[in-house]
């Protein structure tokens, strides 16, 4: 029993969050809510690239690092904290793996940076970082397809998180990459995953600014940090993120070696983060005051995209359904009929 | 990352398993009434005999020198097994860190394998009618006399302190001092004259309180604990360990999210849509609880300190033991308002976020420690 990250796993998060504090402040975030899009992107996927991030998780003899679900967790915080504007977890923790193991030939490009691919798995119709990726693995009914997104007509969709570049999903039909259920599976709480950890990190830089604000801020004559509302409120916030972090370890550990419980793991991390995310949200701009309602302060680029993952990858409702199954739970009955009338 | 057990875990689990679900009694009274504080020492006893009262002290105390984690381990079986509550936790979990710590040998040989057999029954005296999370407050006070200390004063709340026969306290020593320097931690015997204990009723209606009242009682300077006006931080120690995981470890709360599992199961035909998310949350939560001890173990294991993390602990599982016994009575339905083991915890689960600090100062301390927010 060892539950903590390895010094090689901080070690890399840490060279990947230093590496983001200057590549992505929120002014590149920011810029990435253009109604064009941004060029600081491809720069900022370069250097991710060059870190090896891309292939995190692709075999090392495929050119990628080899690492495991269990590595990408602090990684993916790192992700979250800096609200990268591109989809890294769609490429790394789903994507890239899932050619690695069909063997296409767009991996490398991928893996070099030349490439940029996003994923959607839940089938909702709208496709996150549609307009700065050259590549989409979408699903249709059980089978995993990838469409080239080059020359695609998108249809763009306005989102509250406005850098994420969304569009309809295009009815292109791609090509097949896998039908095995067991692939699609992986892929899916690989994904949910890593959007999980992103929402950890998140939630660490929303607290950051709160606690630097309401140190600063003064009324009455005193930080209004001191005072004991406040500091309960961000209290909480704190108690919220630090239990979802294990959890979300957890998850990892029983994904990378298959454990048969990944399944109610990965739903316990995302439905816990996804709760935290709300409630974080909610707190950090309430802590702010009316600084905390405007889009010229940065809050809101962490807020805002907090809120989309919490939806994406199966939302609440879905992953406490799934652990309500693992439980064993009997399905649960409408308790409106009165005292005399039959149950429903 | 590794949540694997070594071998040697699983064989220490094996064993503790196997003796419990062979000694385990069944239907005790409760332990906050003075007949079934009789029945719980018989098991505490028996706990001892085979050296499972106090597995992670050294042999010689009569504990099995077992590793934080065998503890743990431990822990999760005795609450798996539906073992009875330990009357003898704020002795072993409270006072005996603090002995090991800051006791001098011959306190150390006096008192911990007396308290390990159950024969000591120590209550805690820190509150008084007047200081209660201002515990600096205290104003008992104990006079220098040839040989030994004179108290005066009242403590309050002590749990089971009817049924104690010793008691650990913090008196102000010297008046002169500021509020912290002048407190000195002490050892007193309940039977030493001059003491008068009154025990009543708490909200279940059990009589697991007591107030303690001191006139003119003398004690031995042997009884300080580490050193005259020191009690601050000798108590401090003590408070860690109150809040933190070793009083209430993830056991419990995992035993406790089963039973409600099963309860749910039980009362299919009624399960409304809002209990059985009540029963996923506290499944959640209590595995969430795990997760963080074991994290927060191996940094002990380590060598790094919990320090205010333990403020954490005592706010997620008291807020969680409410959560999992408002659901409990939501899946109860009429059935709630019956006395019963239910009804009775929630009860108990309600002094959660008061005790060992109430929860508003635990949320202070953690935005003032680990959020770095301005004190004033």
């Amino acid at each position: 029993m060892r539950f903590a990250p390895t010094p090689d796993q901080l070690e890399l998060a840490g060279a990947v969050r230093e590496l983001l504090a200057d590549a992505c402040p929120p002014e590149v975030v920011r810029a990435a809510w253009g109604p064009e899009g941004d060029t600081g992107r491809t720069a900022l996927w370069r250097q991710l690239a060059d870190l090896g991030l891309l292939g995190a998780m692709v075999p090392e003899d495929v050119g990628g690092l080899g690492l495991t679900e269990v590595d990408l967790v602090p990684l993916f915080v790192e992700v979250g904290r800096a609200a990268v504007p591109l989809p890294v977890a769609e490429t790394v923790a789903v994507l890239a793996p899932v050619l690695a193991g069909v063997g296409s030939t767009d991996l490398a490009g991928l893996v070099a940076g030349d490439l940029v691919g996003t994923a959607e798995l839940a089938g909702s119709g709208i496709l996150p970082w549609a307009g700065c990726s050259d590549r989409a693995l979408v699903r249709s009914g059980a089978e995993l397809r990838l469409v080239d997104l080059t020359g695609v007509d998108l249809a763009p969709v306005v989102t509250v998180d406005g850098s994420r570049a969304a569009a309809r999903t295009p009815s292109v039909a791609g090509t097949s990459v896998t039908a095995d259920p067991a692939e699609l599976e992986r892929a899916w709480l690989r994904g949910a995953l890593a959007a999980a950890a992103q929402l950890v990190g998140l939630a660490h830089r929303q607290l950051d600014l709160a606690v630097a604000h309401t140190r600063e801020r003064k009324q009455f004559g005193v930080p209004v940090g001191s005072q004991q509302a406040v500091k309960h409120l961000l209290a909480n916030v704190l108690l919220d993120l630090r239990f979802c972090v294990p959890v979300v370890q957890r998850a990892a550990v029983s994904l990378a070696s298959g454990a048969p419980e990944a399944r109610a793991h990965v739903a316990a991390a995302k439905a816990m983060t996804s709760e935290m995310a709300g409630r974080t949200a909610r707190s950090t701009i309430q802590a702010h005051g009316a600084i905390g309602y405007t889009v010229e302060y940065d809050l809101h680029l962490y807020v805002k995209r907090s809120w989309a993952l919490a939806a994406s990858w199966g939302d609440v409702a879905h992953h406490r359904a799934v652990v309500a199954d693992s439980l064993g739970l009997p399905p649960a009955v409408d308790p409106s009929a009165l005292p005399w009338e039959a149950a429903r | 990352m590794d949540l694997t057990w070594s071998p040697a875990e699983e064989a220490f689990r094996d064993e503790a398993r196997t003796w419990l679900d062979a000694n385990v009694p069944r239907g005790l009274p409760s332990g906050d009434t003075r007949e079934g504080f009789t029945a719980h020492l018989e098991w505490e006893r028996k706990l001892f005999a085979d050296r499972w009262a106090v597995v992670s002290w050294p042999e010689r105390y009569g504990g099995r020198d077992a590793s934080i984690w065998e503890w743990l381990i431990f822990e999760e079986e005795y609450y798996r097994a539906g073992a009875p509550q330990r009357v003898t936790q704020n002795g072993i979990f409270l006072l005996a860190p603090t002995v090991f710590e800051f006791g001098t040998p011959e306190q150390q040989d006096e008192i911990l394998p007396r308290m390990a057999a159950a024969e000591q029954l120590w209550g805690q005296g820190w509150s008084e009618p007047g200081a209660g999370s201002d515990l600096a407050a205290i104003s008992s006070r104990a006079d220098k006399v040839g040989g030994g200390w004179r108290i005066n004063g009242q403590k309050t709340w002590t749990t089971r302190g009817a049924f104690c026969t010793h008691l650990f306290g913090l008196f102000r020593t010297d008046p002169e001092a500021s509020r912290h320097a002048g407190l000195t931690y002490l050892l007193v015997p309940l039977d030493t004259p001059g003491v008068t204990v009154r025990g009543f009723g708490r909200l279940d209606g059990d009589e697991g309180f007591a107030e303690v009242f001191f006139d003119d009682v003398v004690v031995p300077d042997s009884a300080v604990l580490g050193g005259v006006g020191q009690g601050w931080s000798v108590a401090m120690a003590t408070t860690g360990s109150e809040r933190g995981l070793t009083l209430r470890s993830p056991g419990r709360f995992l035993a406790a999210a089963e039973r409600l599992r099963a309860l749910a199961v039980e009362r299919a035909g009624s399960l409304s849509a809002s209990a059985r998310d009540g029963v996923v949350e506290a499944h959640l939560r209590a595995e969430a609880y795990q997760l963080f001890t074991l994290a927060q173990v191996t940094d002990l294991a380590e060598g790094r300190k919990a320090g205010a993390e333990s403020s954490l602990n005592k706010l997620y599982w008291s807020e969680l033991d409410i959560a999992l016994h408002e659901t409990a009575l939501q899946l109860l339905g009429s059935d709630a308002e019956v006395d019963g083991p239910w009804s009775r915890g929630h009860m108990f689960s309600l002094s959660g976020p008061i005790y060992a600090g109430t929860n508003e100062i635990q949320r202070s301390i953690v935005a003032e420690r680990l959020l770095g927010l301005p004190r004033k």
